[in-house]
């Protein structure tokens, strides 16, 4: 079984205008080492075009890193772009800079979790292993 | 005293100068002991290699400072970096920050403004006012700076792709003040090459981009002779995961980058490097950030010296700003973060900074809230008052350990500069990915240290302990978007908007030409003419960078 198929095919993106991609491309670095294939999209993308890129890719996970204040705005405008395309199921996952008080209105809006600043790399790997997979089962029975 | 020629020279020709300028602090400086302090500690004897290696403070190699008095002529500028939502909720945070003390100002834009967009603009949305103060236009630069007279407070301006805008806007701001052009102090930042690196703020192609930055040094050293015109800027690579000898390394090799555009532009590079200034990053490792600063300024001089044949010292000095390690500032127990900046901010002033911004303990949430900021400030105005580590000159030279780290970091340094020449030179490096992915990787490796607990982190992999509260964050307001659109609006309504028409075509065709294109933009922002629409009328010349995919 190839590497990418043992855990998911998973988005890693930044939206908005932010350029801060240190995190982000910690956390595609180390999903790929821990067997998941990571599209990586790098930075400045809207909300529609990382929708977008995730229901081409056919991705089990998005994980979008916003440092910005954007996330209120910017999170939400890409759940409804995914679910324009029918694609509304896709976990969503927020990390980075988000004020404890924007946690319940994200998950609200569709987010599935929200890893802030100081959450241990274990931590993540487990989430989207555990939302991945979930989601990856739920597709199977479908099919 | 020391015997040697060379000192007394130096006292002569260099030190009596600058002290009939800038008398120092006091008539005489001791320790608590009542110890008399010397100005420049010095080996007991001065030879050939203490000469070449480290000389005197203000003088060739200027390892030991730019200035040959250092704090005990004037303390370092305290700036600390703010900026948010609207122009008016900006001007009363620069003018709390003079109030408490700060002497420069640091201006924070937000990100439409960053990448020269309009607050309008779809891909603004959710971003106006958020890390910075949103600029439109003329207008909203003016409200920024109402009551802050420009001919005596120096300004800082974090930006870099349109950075010749908002000096243009700047000039035209203190015009309206009564200031002329030549009064002006301050810096851009204006260092694009570390954009397409490490900070990603870019809007056009390193080549056009180029050209912009070398028109500015063109049209400064004749308008603004008292205006650094880049801010040549380590912060942000070293920020992105980069290690301390790469982010002098790639830090230098940008600047030779644009030394090199504006000589082959024609400028004489006496006339614009003396106005060139640097930004590092200060961050945990103290002897290394000392050692570090020391080795850039030795390269810088060598580099403008014999590479570029710069004749005078003001060209060959590295005058440099610095703020504390915002990577370094940890979510767990956010009070420690005071003693992190505390180090960091003292890694600074022993190794000579100019200026000094130190974060704020609740930075790894968001912006800072005031009392956070008041905290930060005292930090500086602690070490400058009560530590007495300005009393004497690079207080840390001599040291065997701080000496050969500065050796070696120099000598490393170096090495990763040649390899850059050797692929051809900045532009092609950035091209390639080759420089972002180095920094990636040092960037992943002090990331896994610390989930290995192979670097200890206090509060994070250890002496860790329960979380109680969270801290309360500074929020912008939803309501600063909405009513910087209306604003904007009105004055696309109010403006003589032929006038704006006919300038941003003239402004075009010196862009496709090879006239400077300044003071076009001058006559553009004058008139109202937006951001968004000047940069949309270089976008149509000069084209849009796409980044490399990949990590």
């Amino acid at each position: 079984m190839e590497a990418g198929q043992r855990r998911g095919r998973v988005l890693i993106g930044k939206v908005g205008l932010d350029g801060h991609d240190r995190g982000a491309k910690f956390i595609a670095r180390s999903l790929r080492d821990d067997g998941f294939e990571v599209i990586y999209t790098g930075i400045r993308h809207t909300p529609e075009e990382i929708a977008s890129v995730a229901v081409q890719e056919d991705v089990d996970a998005i994980g979008i890193s916003l440092l910005s204040g954007a996330h209120n705005e910017l999170i939400p405008a890409m759940i409804h772009a995914l679910c324009q395309a029918d694609a509304g199921d896709i976990p969503v996952i927020v990390g980075g800079a988000i004020p404890q008080e924007d946690i319940s209105y994200l998950k609200d809006k569709g987010v599935c979790e929200v890893l802030t600043t100081g959450t241990p790399t274990q931590t993540i790997l487990d989430v989207f292993r555990m939302v991945a997979n979930e989601y990856r089962q739920k597709k199977h029975t479908y099919e | 005293m020391n015997e040697h020629p060379s000192f007394a020279a130096w006292e002569e020709n260099v030190l009596k100068k600058v002290l009939e300028r800038t008398p120092e602090r006091a008539k005489e400086f001791v320790t608590d002991s009542g110890l008399p302090i010397e100005r420049l500690a010095l080996p007991e004897t001065v030879d050939e290699k203490y000469l070449t290696k480290l000389g005197f403070p203000g003088q060739y190699p200027f390892t030991r400072g730019v200035h040959p008095t250092m704090y005990r002529g004037r303390l370092w500028t305290m700036r600390q970096y703010a900026g948010f939502s609207s122009a008016e909720d900006s001007n009363k945070r620069y003018r709390y920050l003079l109030e408490q003390g700060t002497t420069g100002l640091s201006v924070a834009f937000d990100l439409p403004t960053q990448i020269g967009y309009d607050s309008d603009h779809p891909l603004s949305c959710g971003e106006v006012g958020r890390v910075g103060v949103a600029i439109d236009t003329l207008a909203d630069l003016e409200a920024l700076f109402t009551g802050i007279p420009v001919d005596k407070v120096s300004t800082s301006m974090t930006i870099n792709a349109p950075a010749a805008v908002l000096l243009a806007m700047y000039v035209v701001v203190g015009e309206k003040q009564g200031v002329k052009p030549a009064q002006l102090m301050g810096t851009i930042q204006n260092d694009i090459l570390k954009e397409y690196i490490a900070r990603g703020t870019y809007i056009f192609p390193p080549r056009p981009s180029l050209r912009l930055t070398t028109d500015i040094f063109a049209w400064c050293s004749k308008e603004t002779p008292q205006f650094n015109t880049i801010s040549i800027s380590g912060y942000h690579i070293r920020e992105a995961g980069s290690t301390a000898i790469q982010e002098i390394a790639y830090t230098l090799a940008n600047g030779c980058t644009y030394v090199q555009a504006a000589i082959d532009a024609g400028l004489d590079v006496d006339v614009f490097a003396p106005r060139l200034a640097f930004f590092f990053n200060a961050s945990p490792d103290l002897f290394e950030e000392v050692a570090k600063f020391r080795a850039a300024r030795r390269l810088w001089a060598r580099f403008m010296k014999e590479r570029f044949h710069a004749q005078k010292p003001a060209s060959q000095t590295l005058r440099f700003h610095t703020q504390t390690a915002g990577y370094s500032l940890t979510a767990q127990q956010i009070d420690n973060n005071i003693v992190r900046v505390t180090l960091q901010a003292l890694a600074a002033v022993l190794g000579g900074t100019q200026s000094l911004h130190t974060n704020s303990r609740d930075e790894a949430f968001g912006l800072p809230t005031e009392n956070s900021v008041r905290t930060s400030l005292r930090t500086q105005q602690i070490i400058a008052c009560e530590s007495g580590v300005c009393n004497t000159v690079d207080p840390l030279a001599g040291s065997y350990f701080i000496e050969d780290l500065t050796d070696r970091i120099e000598r490393e340094a170096l090495t990763l500069i040649e390899e850059i020449d050797r692929m051809g030179g900045m532009i092609a490096a950035i091209e390639s990915g080759v420089v972002q992915r180095q920094i990636e990787l040092s960037a992943f490796r002090y990331q896994q240290q610390i989930d290995r607990g192979e670097r200890t982190i206090v509060g994070v992999n250890c002496f860790q302990e329960p979380e109680k509260v969270f801290p309360q964050t500074f929020r912008v307001g939803k309501a600063v978007e909405e009513n910087q659109i209306k604003r904007l609006h009105e004055i696309r309504k109010k403006r003589d908007n032929g006038k704006v028409k006919k300038n941003l075509a003239d402004l075009e065709e010196a862009a496709r030409g090879k006239e400077n294109v300044m003071p076009f933009i001058v006559e553009a922002v004058r008139c109202y003419t937006s951001i968004g629409e000047i940069c949309d009328a270089l976008r149509g010349v000069f084209g849009i960078y796409e980044e490399r995919k990949g990590f």
